[in-house]
């Protein structure tokens, strides 16, 4: 893409992302409607605690002695003030609690997805160009292995091996309970705790993008730009890295941009397996509870992610690959 | 010395293939500053000769027997890493398709900067000075675009210029026109010709387009089945060939028209189209967006049982303005009269009846048939959905093979299982089954070899005739026009610019841009002897 066209680009694509967030605030609170009853009493019920005062004050929050539209535009003003509602189980500000539980979350999914690539980006490539050897049947195998094995039951069977059987690496929480450990230490014991939920996360796409890497590079190298390199002498590793990769990568962005906008959401398993405390144990926790604010705050928040790493993947896309004609 | 001597060269087919060698026995020498064609049909096994020689066949077909020598040095004898030092240095290869031929996601300049790169010569000015080698205006820009801002043409003369590098003593140009328009075609036909000249290069120039030999060839070679059945100079080979083979290919060639040619059907149109006129745009929500005219300002009328060709180069619309016709394009103005009705503003439902009295023959013959679907099926599936009882299409697509001359026994096949040529012989039984009244002919014959080019054209040709068939025939190539077509009709950019009786329209044309397509036709000063008939 010519980069002088970037500004327009980011001011189109921002505008249609906004349109889609409001579109998600507005079903958001079509949603709550949807439950039968009167939402406040609803949603006060289901989270246990239906006092008058926490009634009242959803009925103000919602608006609810207000005409419809009257109660959306409260609503949407809100969302995008960003104020989430108030958790009376956690007894929290919803925004607040989002906020503190995003980082583990973010930190969690942004090592499982860099794993992801770079394994299987390596293992494709390194199964393309040994094809129909040992090598590539290994990997074929081991990338077949975990695409079709669950989740679960991989975290599992690490948590088995490195914790019970081997006792290397903890088998759950972010730090270590009660060691009061800061710097360095501190920085290591996070690390020590990411390794087995980000593996389990991880694997499963390591084996995607293995398998897609390969299957690719083996169409590019096909391909007849392939055989005009070879025809000028270019050496095969040059070949390899220069003309075939490069091409083949561009679908590896496609999926990725979905993956990305997924991890947020798929990692509610893990999180739950490893007792990791981000944003998806609290999701699973809520739904468990039936805390509708967080919930929705939840689905805000997952939502507003897939949105924006969307935009970024189309920007990557359109930076890699020149012949993106890139309509807002 | 010869700059490429190749010796009894042969080189194996994989196991189950329909003969034990691609090519079997072939010996050429391309001499320092000529340009060696070598002819043949799909098949023949030039591509594998050319390949052969860079050192690129795949392990699939092993090189057997032969010896390779490029300017003194044994090719057969070196390591694979010599032989990619020799690649791009000392012989160089241009392929057919422009369009895939280059990364798509390198720039151009950086394209042409590896070649140097990769063999130990750097420099970035020199990008820029073969640029315009190659005639391309504003090298420095050209070599920052990727390959998609190119067209065709820009895109193959790039290919030529990073073949050129560093001065190849053999250049081997695979097809290298043949996906091109004809105006492009010759320019870079010049190209190729004139740097030759200036070098001393030697080319190993691989055609099956007997035009293309007439126009650029000192010598030529003859391959039919992986062998080489003539060999000659051009004026030899072209004007007094000797071997049937040879003879068949160039009794093949359509010659041009002679004399002033009348309009033969004086009935009333069939078809009438005014002021036709087909949009596109392109656009986003918010951005301005572009328009093409595709079509405009092409109005034309075809009588019954008359063969009107449409003649253009690609994009000129000739394509859209066929498909608004059968209503496969909506076009926003004008009125298509068919037999008197105006089909433009006819709901689908109402179109219904007039699309059986029109069908389409397209150009691809392996994509144009459902590759899921028996041959039988294909053909009586246009009547089936019309009313006509299964049992009797299918009847009726049994004598339609018979009539394109394929066996009764296609009717349960499936169509990979046939070569092009009877694939589009199938298009034809397919369009025919309905009865039709006009026929479109979209580019039929371009995607087939010159041999069975003439075998389809013949069969349409007595088609037309024995069921008084109007048609509409669509191609770029002006001598297959010249053969088939009672008047021809140029489009240039959406519009015809001229239109009249096929020797008139060659003889005198009226408009430069039919002086222009006309000028570039390979090989206009050779006429093909004349041969008789088939011995």
């Amino acid at each position: 893409m010519d980069p002088s066209r970037l500004p327009a680009f980011l001011l189109r694509r921002g505008i249609k992302a906004a349109i889609v967030i409001l579109a998600i605030i507005v079903s958001n609170f079509f949603l709550i409607h949807a439950a039968p009853g009167d939402p406040a009493s609803v949603m006060a019920g289901q989270s246990g605690a239906a006092d008058e005062r926490y009634l009242a004050q959803l009925r103000t929050q919602f608006g609810l002695d207000k005409p419809l539209l009257e109660q959306l535009w409260i609503y949407v003003r809100g969302m995008l003030a960003l104020d989430l509602g108030y958790s009376h189980r956690q007894q929290m500000g919803v925004a607040a609690l989002i906020w503190q539980r995003l980082p583990p979350t973010l930190l969690l999914t942004g090592v499982a997805f860099a794993l992801a690539i770079s394994g299987g980006v390596t293992l494709g490539a390194l199964a393309a160009r040994r094809v129909g050897t040992w090598a590539d049947s290994v990997i074929t195998v081991i990338a077949l292995t975990f695409y079709a094995t669950p989740i679960f039951w991989v975290g599992l069977m690490l948590v088995l091996l490195f914790s019970v059987v081997l006792g290397w690496l903890p088998s759950f929480g972010m730090n270590s309970v009660g060691a009061d450990l800061h710097g360095i230490a501190a920085v290591l014991d996070v690390g020590r705790h990411l390794i087995l939920p980000a593996l389990t996360l991880g694997l499963f796409y390591v084996a995607v993008y293995a398998r897609l890497t390969r299957a690719t590079m083996l169409e590019v190298a096909d391909q007849d730009f392939v055989k005009t390199a070879r025809a000028k002498g270019v050496p095969e590793g040059r070949i390899l890295r220069r003309h075939v990769l490069r091409n083949a990568l561009l679908p590896v962005i496609t999926l990725a941009g979905i993956q990305a906008g997924q991890l947020i959401g798929g990692s509610i398993l893990v999180e739950t397996v490893f007792a990791w405390p981000g944003i998806g144990r609290l999701a699973f926790e809520a739904l468990l509870a039936r805390d509708y604010p967080v919930l929705l705050g939840v689905f805000f928040c997952t939502s507003a992610m897939v949105v924006i790493f969307n935009l970024f993947t189309d920007l990557l896309y359109a930076m890699v690959d020149p012949r993106v004609e890139v309509q807002g | 010395m010869s700059i490429l001597t190749i010796e009894g060269l042969t080189v194996a087919l994989p196991a189950g293939a329909d003969r034990p060698h691609a090519i079997e026995d072939v010996s050429l020498t391309v001499e320092r500053g000529e340009i060696l064609c070598v002819v043949g049909e799909s098949g023949s096994g030039k591509s594998i000769t050319a390949n052969a020689v860079m050192g690129l066949l795949p392990k699939s077909l092993p090189l057997r027997a032969g010896r390779l020598i490029l300017d003194g040095i044994d090719l057969r004898a070196q390591p694979p890493e010599a032989m990619r030092k020799l690649r791009g240095s000392r012989m160089a290869m241009i392929f057919q398709e422009p369009m895939t031929a280059l990364n798509p996601l390198m720039r151009v300049g950086d394209q042409i900067g590896e070649a140097l790169a990769v063999h130990g010569a750097p420099d970035r000015g020199r990008v820029q000075e073969l640029l315009a080698a190659v005639n391309l205006p504003d090298p420095v820009s050209i070599a920052r675009s990727h390959p998609f801002r190119l067209s065709g043409g820009q895109r193959q003369r790039v290919m030529i210029a990073m073949a050129l590098a560093l001065e190849p003593a053999l250049l081997i140009a695979d097809e290298p026109t043949t996906a091109l328009d004809v105006t492009t075609q010759m320019q870079i036909l010049r190209l190729i010709r004139e740097i030759q000249q200036r070098r001393g290069t030697g080319v190993l120039f691989i055609t099956h387009d007997f035009g293309v030999v007439a126009e650029i060839a000192d010598r030529v070679a003859v391959m039919q089945h992986g062998r080489i059945v003539e060999h000659g100079t051009a004026r030899e080979v072209l004007d007094r060939p000797q071997h049937p083979y040879t003879r068949a290919l160039i009794r093949a060639v359509p010659g041009f028209p002679k004399g002033g040619g009348v309009a033969r059907a004086q009935g009333r149109d069939v078809l009438r189209v005014q002021g036709l006129e087909k949009t596109y745009h392109r656009g986003g929500w918010f951005s301005a967006g572009k328009m093409l005219r595709a079509v405009h300002d092409a109005d034309f009328s075809l009588t019954r049982g008359e063969t009107l060709g449409l003649v253009g180069e690609s994009g000129s619309g000739k394509s859209t303005l066929a498909r608004c016709v059968v209503r496969l394009v909506t076009p926003e103005k004008g009125e298509i009269y068919f037999d008197g009705a105006d089909l433009r503003p006819l709901s689908r439902a109402a179109m219904k009846p007039f699309r059986r009295r029109v069908q389409m023959i397209f150009q691809d013959p392996y994509a144009s048939l459902n590759p899921r679907r028996k041959v039988g099926e294909i053909i009586a599936e246009g009547p089936i959905t019309h009313g006509t009882p299964r049992a009797e299409a299918l009847e009726r697509a049994r004598d339609l093979l018979a009539i394109v001359r394929l066996d009764p026994g296609a009717m349960d096949r499936y169509p990979h299982e046939f070569s092009g040529g009877q694939r589009q012989r199938i298009g034809i039984a397919r369009a025919l089954a309905m009865k039709p009244e006009l026929l479109i002919a979209d580019e039929p014959v371009s995607a087939l070899d010159v041999s069975v080019q003439a075998e389809v054209l013949a069969l349409l040709a007595e088609i037309r005739e024995r069921e008084k068939l109007t048609m509409l025939f669509i191609t770029h190539d002006l001598r297959v026009a010249a053969q088939v077509c009672d008047r021809i009709a140029v489009m240039q950019r959406g519009a015809i610019v001229e239109q009249g009786p096929v020797g008139q329209v060659f003889a005198n044309p009226a408009h430069p841009y039919t002086q222009q397509l006309l000028d570039s036709i390979p090989g206009r000063a050779w006429t093909p002897p004349d041969l008789g008939e088939a011995a």
